[in-house]
């Protein structure tokens, strides 16, 4: 019996097959959608592993020699060497469309053409240590910007797959199962009074002959 | 057009002035991190590098923009040392996908 009240005609009936044909196109695209989703996520994601140890090792390389050059130089001076950086950066992003998914994509580009132009400051009144830190750090930035693009594109997979796996699941477990259920159950009430109707034809007509030619009287 | 920011502690931060990133070193007050934070993320900013000192206290405001499209908030370690919440990060998104974590298995036994 079917878990929600259907009525038992022919209309409902039709309605039912057309949204079960639906149902199973819908489950079988979302199911491609989700396995492709999955293997680029997959790949994104070991991606994003490697990139992350490799960075967060560099930073903390980069770090200690911020920590050297600190300790290396007065306070002041380090602030005002910092103060005004020669170099920006800008981002230009655009949209990548993976699987109906639209991941970030970013193009970086700095306000002088030389990417290695970026020490704001004389070199007279500041430490080594400095110099060395800036490269070091400098050397482990397009690692952090494609860091952070393959990182927000993990989430943003992350959360689609998330939808579309719910959705095949509620498509497979519960739609389908029970739109089957519910046409099977009007296919058998409509059979059901299909017979009774047919039988209650036969004993009309077996009433009508009686009475037609006292069929009962003859066999009596 | 974006720009890329930096959110942390002074000294594990103030490098990136360098680079051309914009610094925005935090206080001691919490609630006027989290302003601070949150100013930056309605900003024209695409990329955030936040300390994984201070995103351990922003936790809830990170997980607003997961799923929004800008911007990318990216945890780096800070001077006091990775603490590992980056890669936290990332193993969260693997088993909000998969279900459970089958990347970073082999690691953590």
């Amino acid at each position: 019996m079917a878990a929600t009240h259907v009525n038992p005609t022919r209309m409902e009936l039709t309605r039912l097959k057309r949204k079960l044909q639906t149902a199973l196109r819908g489950h079988k695209l979302l199911k491609d959608k989700r396995d492709e989703l999955m293997r680029q996520f997959l790949e994104l994601v070991r991606e994003n592993k490697a990139l992350r140890e490799k960075t967060e090792k560099a930073l903390h390389s980069a770090n200690q020699n911020f920590m050297l050059a600190r300790a290396g130089m007065q306070e002041e001076a380090l602030n005002t060497a910092m103060l005004a950086p020669k170099q920006e950066i800008q981002i230009e992003t655009g949209v990548r469309n993976v699987m109906s998914v639209e991941v970030p994509v970013f193009h970086v580009t700095t306000r002088t053409p030389d990417t290695n132009d970026m020490f704001s400051y004389g070199f007279a009144f500041t430490s080594s240590d400095l110099d060395d830190a800036v490269q070091s750090l400098a050397a482990c930035l397009p690692d952090l910007l494609r860091l952070a693009e393959v990182e927000k594109s993990c989430q943003l997979m992350a959360a689609e797959i998330e939808k579309t796996r719910r959705r095949v699941n509620a498509l497979e477990h519960v739609v389908i199962p029970q739109t089957q259920e519910s046409i099977k159950y009007i296919t058998m009430k409509l059979d059901e009074n299909e017979r009774s109707t047919q039988i209650r034809l036969m004993k009309v007509k077996d009433m009508m002959l009686e009475e037609a030619h006292h069929y009962k009287d003859a066999s009596l | 057009m974006y720009k890329a920011a930096v959110i942390g502690d002074y000294d594990s931060i103030y490098g990136f002035a360098a680079l051309g990133l914009d610094v925005w070193p935090t206080g001691d007050d919490p609630s006027e991190t989290a302003h601070l934070f949150r100013r930056l993320c309605e900003d024209s900013y695409a990329v955030i590098y936040i300390t994984e000192a201070l995103a351990e206290t922003l936790e809830s405001e990170i997980a607003r923009y997961r799923t929004a499209p800008l911007p990318a908030i990216i945890p780096i370690p800070g001077v006091s040392g990775n603490t590992g919440l980056g890669l936290r990060h990332v193993k969260r998104s693997v088993e909000q996908a998969v279900g459970s974590d089958i990347i970073f298995n082999d690691k953590n036994g």
